[in-house]
């Protein structure tokens, strides 16, 4: 048996930007409305301790491995150029055990596309779009991570008359939103912890540049869906809530929140990436809290939806 | 439901499928006393009036719409002028463990006595098997095809409008203007069609008098009847009884009363395939309602009442009991009557309607295994309809299912039927597309695809038993390029299908010339027209079907040599034979590299999905257009009921990396758990078939409840329906479950009885399923949230 390489090549296009892409979803039906293609770009200026996509934080393409798929035939050992050293730190990810694996165990996650080809995945679901007012939504990792890739495939959803929304942190330069809002027709946007130094301990990043993003893009009138993950004992205080709430009656223009529940879903990516999860022990917030935050938030006069 | 609905369920439920000999006593006697100079056509209306004259009558305490086909609930008959069961086939019967038959000692005996002796080397069966060629028998043994006809009769059909127009003595009016025109000195089929006619005459006859015997019976039972609220109802049923089917139908009791009668006069006379349904049963009734309303003879709760008295009826009937190959490829009590619900008009207007939510409610509200029930969806249905459905499909229910209307009417269309007979057809069993009231859609059998492509690399011999099924088209080792391969595969089809038909057209005038009709012949054009049977080609259309089976198998099968063997040469064509020779012992990485690193049919890929389009071609050119005995000609379907779980027993290793014995794919859907895109991405794939060249296709996709929990899941999964249809797919229909659940039912059987799945076509008890169906269900791959 040969390797084999079973990723689609693509037509060199020299002009455009390329970007790395670790994931596209289609019937993604609670990332905006209607039925919609998820693309997921990846690299994250955060690293949430609840993030449920930790293979879309580093801006490298990096390996998956899947044990429960390995029937341990040792392909993979044989072709490894670090001598079958496997673990993380050694790996220099230049993907031959993943040609070689039979079993699909072993996954790249993260791989440059160019916007032709990305077009091409999301042109495959039209007819959905069509029929259900969907569309396109980038998510991450941070798609503000890649602004010009970001940018240009903004730009060629709207000339082929696709709805396009981007699901943000907020954590990028100004400029990043000043590039792409002419081509968002929604921004999902998340807020996460309006205390900065909890914040800073559960993301990594100060929450002032992600603040004055938002209001800065409500000011300018641009089509917004506030998202706020509800993590229990981080983020699902009624402190945290009612101060989201203040900001976002603040903004005006901003009416529509919706609260995310915290699910462990995830977990088990960490494993596969040999990295630490690091709230194992956190349950999912019950229906009724989160019934309970949302009656709280509305009380600002704001829509809220629980889930996407 | 009110108290007498939620009793008369649980009545339903808790008979236990029988085998009653009171059919098989009665024909006995019949035949052993029947003057043979008689036509057959005449011998077989005697028959049938002999045992509408003589069998108990039975209404059932608390009913409004009366009659069973048995002596009580799911007391079932048999019909041993087709297959005569032997006293080993009723203990099989009595013992087996997924859908026995209850069979007491008394029925073995007079078995044994009487019904036995005489029967024994007389069947339909018998005379089946004795005229096949070598050719055919061998392809039968191994699993290549199967036999619709051995054990039951051709059905397949549907009623349109007429016996909510014109009663039994009308239809005996048109028959007697069909023989004054009898020309004797032309024609020189005169008098056989005489002959015909007159035993459709006496078949009109005998379903009188059977609504007649019901009419005394239930005076007789409103005389002692001490409630006055229930006498009450027994002098209506009486006077329903003596009014229909002699006269049409005067109001929506009377209608549901005719349809019933009717509906029993099929299913006696013989054990036709689907039983036989009402068609559009909303449009029938509609003006019935109207007026009921209008007049203040009906209320809407009254008319719910009636209809759900109507569906406990369907469910007293479990199919006839089935033994062998039949058995395996239809492995369960539903009888496919299926209760169709919207579509268009004759004039193509909108053909919702009040009842067909009516309809809908009594199906979200019964629950029942029986009838099955369809939406007809076209684009000119609003949206409420498919989401009143969805709602119901929610509750993990796998009823309704749900058909592409407008792409129905341009099959029919396409196949020759007038506009407005194909705008009032629709589809029933499965997946099969027909003209109500029009037409005979005969399915003859499966046919086992990826048996073909084993043929093919074993040089037409069946590796399970060594026999030689199909020709030598060359070892499969020397095959140098995939056009090798597809060549020997094309031409194995080429023969297997010419030895199906070969079989096909003497069974098809087996059954023409032994076993007529008479009573079926009456419901559908022109039967009386043309003075021929059913069976011969009476019907205005004749349409002859095989079912083709396990299309993702053998396409994920050839892509799989295409793709690593000629294009990446990532293994040769001598490693993948010996490996499915041992079928993939010691090459479990080669059987990874084609499960895991292969393209699937089913994921948007143009790769696998091309090879799909290719498979359909040749199997379209292999059948379609070959005339049948009838005066029409032969269309393809898709569609497996459980026979891919059978097929699949003796299918040894495949190269999509399935092992020997493990079940094929199931109708158009992907490989199980080979879709890795989610749903739309499997409409997409499934869509690149011609599905407007085929009668019929079956997608079934299984959904998550969470992907419903909501109204935003119930808009995306109309809209999902909308945009299948939208690329002329054919039908699709949604198991909402979760493995949990199924694996708990599958440890507690009995604490699930009530949890029906749906597969393949028609919804079943999960617990009822074989525990490698049920497995199966299991592990189909799930499409959570996102």
């Amino acid at each position: 048996m040969k390797a084999i390489d079973c990723g689609r090549r693509a037509a060199p296009e020299p002009s455009a930007p390329r970007g790395l892409v670790f994931d596209i979803k289609r019937y993604a039906i609670h990332d905006g409305p209607g039925i919609r293609t998820t693309i997921y770009l990846k690299g994250c200026p955060l690293e949430c301790a609840w993030c449920h996509n930790p293979e879309g934080q580093l801006g490298v393409p990096e390996i998956i491995f899947w044990t429960g798929r390995c029937i341990q035939c040792g392909a993979c050992l044989e072709v490894c150029p670090e001598d079958g050293d496997l673990d993380a730190a050694h790996c220099r990810r230049c993907g031959r055990c993943v040609q070689i694996c039979p079993a699909g165990a072993r996954e790249m996650a993260g791989r440059w596309m160019g916007v032709r080809e990305v077009m091409a995945e999301i042109g495959q679901d039209r007819v959905f779009y069509d029929s259900s007012a969907g569309g396109v939504t980038f998510s991450g990792g941070e798609p503000l991570q890649q602004p010009e890739f970001l940018a240009a495939l903004l730009r060629a959803c709207q000339e082929e008359e696709i709805h396009t929304a981007v699901d943000t942190c907020g954590f990028a330069a100004p400029s990043a939103f000043d590039q792409v809002s002419p081509d968002t027709d929604l921004f999902l946007y998340d807020l996460k912890l309006m205390d900065d130094a909890a914040h800073r301990h559960y993301t990594g990043v100060s929450n002032r540049l992600i603040l004055e993003n938002l209001r800065r893009l409500a000011h300018r009138g641009a089509a917004v869906t506030v998202r706020v993950p509800v993590i229990p004992g981080i983020s699902d205080d009624a402190g945290n809530l009612d101060a989201i709430g203040r900001f976002v009656a603040s903004l005006g223009a901003v009416n529509q929140v919706d609260l995310l529940p915290y699910h462990r879903m995830a977990a088990d990516k960490y494993g596969r990436l040999h990295r630490k999860y690091r709230i194992p022990a956190t349950e999912p917030p019950s229906t009724e809290r989160m019934e309970q935050l949302a009656e709280g938030l509305r009380q600002w006069g704001i829509a809220v939806t629980i889930g996407g | 439901m009110n108290a007498r609905v939620t009793r008369l369920r649980e009545q339903s439920l808790r008979a236990v499928p029988s085998i009653s000999a009171e059919r098989a006593l009665l024909l006995t006697d019949f035949y052993a006393q029947v003057d043979r100079l008689l036509s057959i056509p005449v011998q077989r209306a005697l028959a049938f009036q002999h045992i509408l004259q003589s069998k108990a009558i039975c209404i059932n305490d608390g009913e409004l719409i009366v009659g069973e086909r048995g002596p009580a609930p799911k007391a079932t008959p048999t019909y041993p002028e087709i297959c005569c069961h032997t006293a080993e086939d009723l203990d099989i019967l009595n013992t087996r463990e997924k859908t026995p038959f209850h069979v007491s000692s008394d029925v073995r005996r007079q078995y044994e006595d009487r019904v036995i002796p005489f029967w024994q080397r007389q069947t339909m069966r018998e005379r089946i098997f004795e005229l096949m060629t070598c050719e055919w028998k061998a392809a039968y043994e191994t699993g290549v095809f199967t036999e619709f006809m051995e054990q039951r009769a051709p059905g397949h059909t549907v009623l349109d409008d007429k016996i909510y127009r014109r009663g039994m003595l009308d239809l005996i009016g048109d028959i007697q203007a069909a023989r004054d025109g009898l020309d004797f000195l032309q024609d020189p089929a005169a008098y056989e069609k005489q002959e015909q006619l007159k035993a459709m005459t006496m078949a009109a006859d005998a379903l009188i008098c059977f609504a007649n015997r019901h009419a005394e019976k239930a005076r007789e039972l409103g005389a002692r009847e001490p409630d006055p609220q229930r006498k009450a109802e027994l002098d209506r049923i009486a006077r329903v009884c003596s009014h229909v089917p002699a006269h049409a139908p005067r109001d929506f009791w009377e209608s549901l009363q005719m349809y019933w009668f009717v509906h029993l006069g099929v299913i006696i006379e013989l054990n036709p395939w689907d039983a036989f349904n009402p068609g559009r049963l909303d449009q029938h009734l509609y003006p019935f309602y109207q007026q009921g309303l209008a007049d203040g003879t009906l209320t809407r709760e009254q008319a719910t009442e009636l209809l759900q008295c109507f569906w406990i009826k369907f469910n007293n009937h479990p199919a006839p009991s089935k033994v062998g190959v039949t058995a395996q490829e239809s492995g369960t009590y539903t009888d496919f009557a299926t209760i169709n619900t919207g579509g268009l008009r004759p004039d193509g207007a909108d053909g919702v309607n009040e009842v067909t939510y009516l309809i809908l409610d009594v199906i979200e509200e019964m629950r029942l295994l029986q009838p099955g029930s369809n939406l007809q969806l076209s684009k000119k249905n609003p949206d409420r309809f498919l989401k009143r459905a969805a709602r119901i499909i929610r509750t993990g229910f796998g009823q309704p299912s749900i058909f592409n209307a407008d792409v129905v009417v341009q099959q029919l269309i396409r196949q020759g039927k007038s506009v407005e007979d194909a705008r009032n057809g629709g589809t029933s069993g499965c997946i099969e597309t027909g003209a109500f009231g029009k037409e005979n859609y005969n399915l003859t059998g499966y046919f086992n695809l990826p048996k073909v492509l084993e043929l093919a690399l074993n040089n037409g011999l069946d590796p399970r038993t060594g026999l030689r099924v199909g020709p030598p088209t060359g070892e499969a080792s020397s095959f140098g390029s995939y056009a090798a391969v597809w060549d020997a595969f094309v031409r194995q089809l080429c023969f297997l299908i010419d030895t199906k038909v070969r079989g096909n057209n003497i069974i098809e005038r087996l059954y023409a010339t032994y076993l007529p009709v008479p009573f079926l012949s009456l419901l559908i054009d022109d039967c009386t027209r043309n003075g021929l049977d059913y069976h011969a080609g009476g019907a205005r259309y004749n349409t002859t079907y095989i079912q083709g089976v396990g299309l993702g198998t053998i396409t994920d099968s050839l892509t799989a040599i295409r793709y690593h063997v000629f294009d990446h040469g990532t293994i040769t064509m001598a490693h993948l034979l010996q490996a499915l020779a041992g079928d993939f012992r010691d090459n479990e990485p080669l059987r990874q590299l084609l499960l895991h690193r292969t393209p699937k049919y089913g994921n948007d890929e143009a790769y696998p999905d091309a090879v799909m389009q290719e498979v359909f071609e040749a199997y379209y050119q292999a059948i379609h257009g070959r005339p049948n005995t009838k005066g029409g000609h032969y269309e393809i379907n898709w569609l497996p009921t459980t026979v891919h779980i059978y097929f699949g027993s003796v299918t040894g290793a495949l190269p999509d990396g399935r092992r020997g014995g493990e079940p094929l794919s199931e109708g158009v859907s992907p490989v199980q758990g080979a879709d890795r895109n989610g749903p739309t991405a499997v409409i997409k794939s499934v869509a690149k078939m011609d599905h407007v060249r085929t009668g019929g296709t079956l997608l079934n996709q299984k959904l998550t409840p969470q992907l419903l929990s909501d109204e935003v899941g119930i808009d995306r999964l109309a809209q999902l329906v909308r945009s299948y249809f939208k690329l002329d797919g054919h039908h699709i229909q949604f198991n909402v479950v979760d493995a949990a659940t199924l694996r708990a039912a599958q440890r507690e059987p009995d604490k699930y009885r009530d949890l029906i799945v749906r597969v393949a076509g028609y919804s079943d008890y999960f617990c009822d399923l074989g525990e490698t169906l049920q497995n199966e269900i299991i592990s189909r791959t799930e499409h959570p949230v996102i």
